[in-house]
């Protein structure tokens, strides 16, 4: 059981010990470093093949059809097939274009949300990179993206692409807002901004005391999922790509490996946000019976595969109605959301828990009321002429 | 005091003005090659910001010749090309050109084809309506899901349609004095499925959508078209009635044997995008009222008259006395009408067609001003337009 739940640790200790017979003892730390990048290297795109093959298959299924069935069984080498198009495709650059900045700006996209793997806690002792200020490194790097979207946006020379940029700047900057709030409640009930120490102050009960079970656990983490959605632009707040307004918004002129990158940097993104939640708020790899990594895999993939079920239900938002379901909605409710955890962490145990749903069940109610947009909903009778 | 500090220093904030930056407007020419415009449409816009300021539809990017063509062909022989107007719902236009030559020559209408008429026209509907309902929801972001439901119950209504007519979607069905040809024998029992499961089909659709919270906000209060305007612009249809007017031909003119069947025109209040959606999936269920009683009530017999075969065998020799005749139905998507203008020749001397997505398009700047990119996008959704019956 012991062994199996650090397989992997394993599995790099004895590569180490393998190169030790022959390299200089100074290379060592540095070979460590590179088996580490190589693994995150391997298996990130590979996750994001494969996450693309899900989605098709999920939402096919949600639609009454097969999704890839045609290349391999169940269409498990459609993502190969996917990745040869894309590469053999025709790089279309337009005319007027700023062709470096058009060219620089996929990059930019993919870069981060690769980085962002670096700190994610796969399993026990999993880390590839243990950084005290792990969160920080997270929020900060995956706001990187933000800059390389527009990036293409503006470099694309369409207005189309300029709209899709200009939307996705200001829908990341102000959900990055309710999302940073939502993690500072984790911060000060743990006292650390290390993905390790957050997920062992989550330890207990079997393996499930987990933050999400708490009443500022729950409404943070509803916090964070919702607004990782909007950070990754997938629906219902698709804006900036919102396919049936503004043709592909950002991406409208990248062709072939340069929009596979693009589409990469959203799936990778997916699922580091889906990482993060499980770690912040599901307890990452603490759980009882199976190994520690397939823990946080299946936590990760459960909130993966709500974020395609979202896709297949949910129509888009508008954009002023997303920009006010962010600011009258989502950043007050963090802000609660910090008192609340600040009365749990300095009261007893049953007063604390009163005190907190009271608090947010309280503002949850009184900013649905004075929210705008929710008082004109009305649900209508018609009349029939005969 | 330090309330009334504030309300003077808010004051003076507001009557400053917004801002000193040099902005511009945004022309961006949506289509004709664009995901949502239902076809080669374009829409000239200019943003501010987000928000539309002027709006021009630019039509014409699929014009055929549709009239000029019919005018150099005998009556029968622009039949087929009726099937292309709005290529979603072929049998109601086949039943508006038919209904128009009948008028013209004076052809009778077996009871027989009478009934099978509307039980075509009223599946046209159910087509017509699911599938805009569909798109819609497309244009509204939603990724295929609502589309692809739409899509399974339509194929339902599309088989019948092939084992009946031959063909799926261009039908070629309605001959001048009855049909083309009977229904076939396990015809009734497929009906009876379809409407029987049609219900439960639109509950399910309606359970996805009519209350969900963002379809709610994206839809109401959005587009609205007052009564007066959609008068005005002599607007038609589902867009007419969800503002409220009851105008519906199948009542007011009661052509064919509509008056003997019991059905409801449900009407809208607002004006808005969400009644629009919703007036027709009420529009549905009337129509599945209508099918049910047809079903009930068709009779044996001819399913097309004497004078309307000899001119379906030779139409060179079907020539109509002189005069003129103008037919009309209560199409899907609005008032359809052919007129027609005979010199005694196998021509038409005179061809035109009143296509209700043409003449509902024209009110489309009125409703987007003042909205963003996005609403104009489902305000055109919801106007339902089919490209083929705009450019002819």
């Amino acid at each position: 059981m012991e062994r199996l739940d650090q397989l992997f640790v394993l599995l790099k200790k004895i590569i180490l010990q393998f190169a030790e017979s022959f390299l200089p003892a100074p290379l060592l730390p540095f070979l460590s470093i590179l088996v580490s990048i190589t693994a995150i290297a391997i298996f990130a795109p590979l996750t994001m093949m494969y996450l693309t093959w899900l989605e098709r298959k999920v939402i096919g299924r949600m639609q009454n059809r097969f999704g890839p069935n045609r290349v391999g069984i169940y269409g498990l080498l459609q993502p190969i097939a996917d990745g040869i198009k894309m590469l053999t495709k025709e790089d279309v650059i337009p005319l007027g274009a700023d062709r470096v900045t058009h060219f620089l700006a996929p990059v930019a996209v993919v870069v981060p949300s690769l980085l962002l793997f670096s700190v994610l806690p796969f399993g026990r002792n999993m880390t590839a990179v243990n950084l005290d200020i792990g969160l920080l490194f997270f929020i900060a790097v995956s706001s990187i993206g933000t800059l390389a979207i527009f990036m293409g946006g503006w470099a694309s020379r369409n207005k189309f692409s300029l709209l899709g940029a200009m939307r996705a700047f200001a829908q990341m900057i102000s959900y990055e807002v309710p999302l940073v709030l939502s993690v500072v409640t984790v911060v000060m009930i743990v006292g650390s901004l290390s993905t390790e120490k957050i997920v062992e102050a989550q330890s207990g009960w079997g393996g499930l005391r987990w933050f999400v079970f708490t009443p500022w656990g729950f409404v943070g983490f509803m916090l964070f999922f919702i607004c990782s959605v909007s950070e990754v632009n997938r629906t219902p707040f698709d804006i900036p790509e919102g396919e049936s307004e503004i043709v592909a918004g950002f991406h409208t002129e990248y062709s072939g490996m340069k929009f596979a990158l693009f589409y990469m940097a959203e799936f990778l993104g997916a699922f580091a946000y889906s990482a993060m939640a499980a770690t912040l708020f599901l307890g990452g790899w603490q759980g009882p019976l199976l190994p520690s990594w397939l823990w946080f895999g299946l936590k990760t993939f459960c909130l993966v595969f709500t974020m395609i079920w979202l896709r297949g239900t949910f129509p888009r938002f508008r954009v002023d109605q997303l920009m006010s379901y962010a600011w009258k909605f989502l950043f007050p409710m963090g802000l609660s959301n910090i008192l609340a955890a600040g009365i749990w962490y300095h009261t007893p145990f049953p007063l604390s828990f009163i005190f907190a749903t009271w608090i947010l069940l309280l503002s949850f109610i009184g900013l649905s009321r004075l929210n705008p947009t929710g008082t004109r909903l009305e649900r209508r009778t018609y009349r029939f002429a005969e | 005091m330090f309330v009334i500090w504030l309300l003077v220093i808010s004051r003076t904030e507001m009557d400053k003005p917004e801002t000193t930056l040099d902005t511009q407007m945004l022309e961006v020419n949506i289509g004709p090659q664009h995901p949502s415009t239902h076809g080669v449409f374009r829409m000239n816009v200019t943003l501010d910001g987000e928000t539309v300021v002027r709006l021009k539809p630019a039509m014409g990017y699929l014009h055929r010749n549709h009239e000029k063509i019919a005018e150099g062909a005998s009556y029968l022989a622009s039949m087929p090309f009726t099937d292309r107007l709005d290529y979603i719902c072929s049998m109601t236009n086949n039943l508006a050109y038919a209904i128009a030559v009948e008028k013209l020559a004076g052809i009778e209408v077996p009871e027989r084809a009478q009934y099978i008429r509307v039980i075509m026209a009223e599946l046209t509907r159910l087509v017509n309506h699911t599938l805009l309902v569909g798109f819609l929801l497309n244009d509204l972001g939603a990724f295929f899901t609502p589309t692809l439901y739409a899509f399974r119950e339509r194929e339902k209504i599309l088989d019948l349609f092939e084992a009946t007519s031959g063909a799926r979607m261009m039908c070629n069905y309605m001959r001048f004095g009855g049909v083309k040809a009977d229904l076939h024998p396990g015809f009734m029992e497929k009906l009876k499925e379809i409407v029987e499961n049609y219900p439960r089909f639109l509950d399910e659709f309606e359970k996805l959508l009519t209350e969900n919270e963002i379809l709610m906000s994206r839809c109401q209060h959005v587009g609205i078209l007052p009564k007066h305007l959609a008068v005005d612009a002599s607007a038609t249809g589902p867009l007419l009635r969800a503002s409220g007017v009851d105008y519906d031909i199948r009542k007011v003119d009661g052509y064919s044997i509509y008056p003997r069947f019991k059905f409801r025109v449900p009407l809208g209040s607002v004006g808005d995008v969400y009644d629009r959606y919703y007036v027709r999936i009420l529009e549905m269920r009337e129509s599945i009222k209508i099918l049910e009683q047809a079903m009930k009530e068709i009779p044996p017999g001819e399913f097309i008259s004497k004078q309307g075969a000899t001119g379906a065998k030779s139409p060179r020799t079907f020539r109509p006395p002189k005069g003129d005749a103008y037919g009309r139905i209560e199409s899907p998507k609005g008032e359809l009408g052919f007129y027609l203008v005979s010199d005694g020749t196998p021509n038409p001397y005179r061809y035109h067609v009143r296509p209700p997505s043409f003449i509902n398009l024209t009110i489309l700047e009125d409703m987007c001003l003042g909205c963003k990119v996005a609403d104009a996008i489902i305000i055109l959704g919801s106007v339902d337009i089919v490209l083929g019956e705009v450019d002819r």
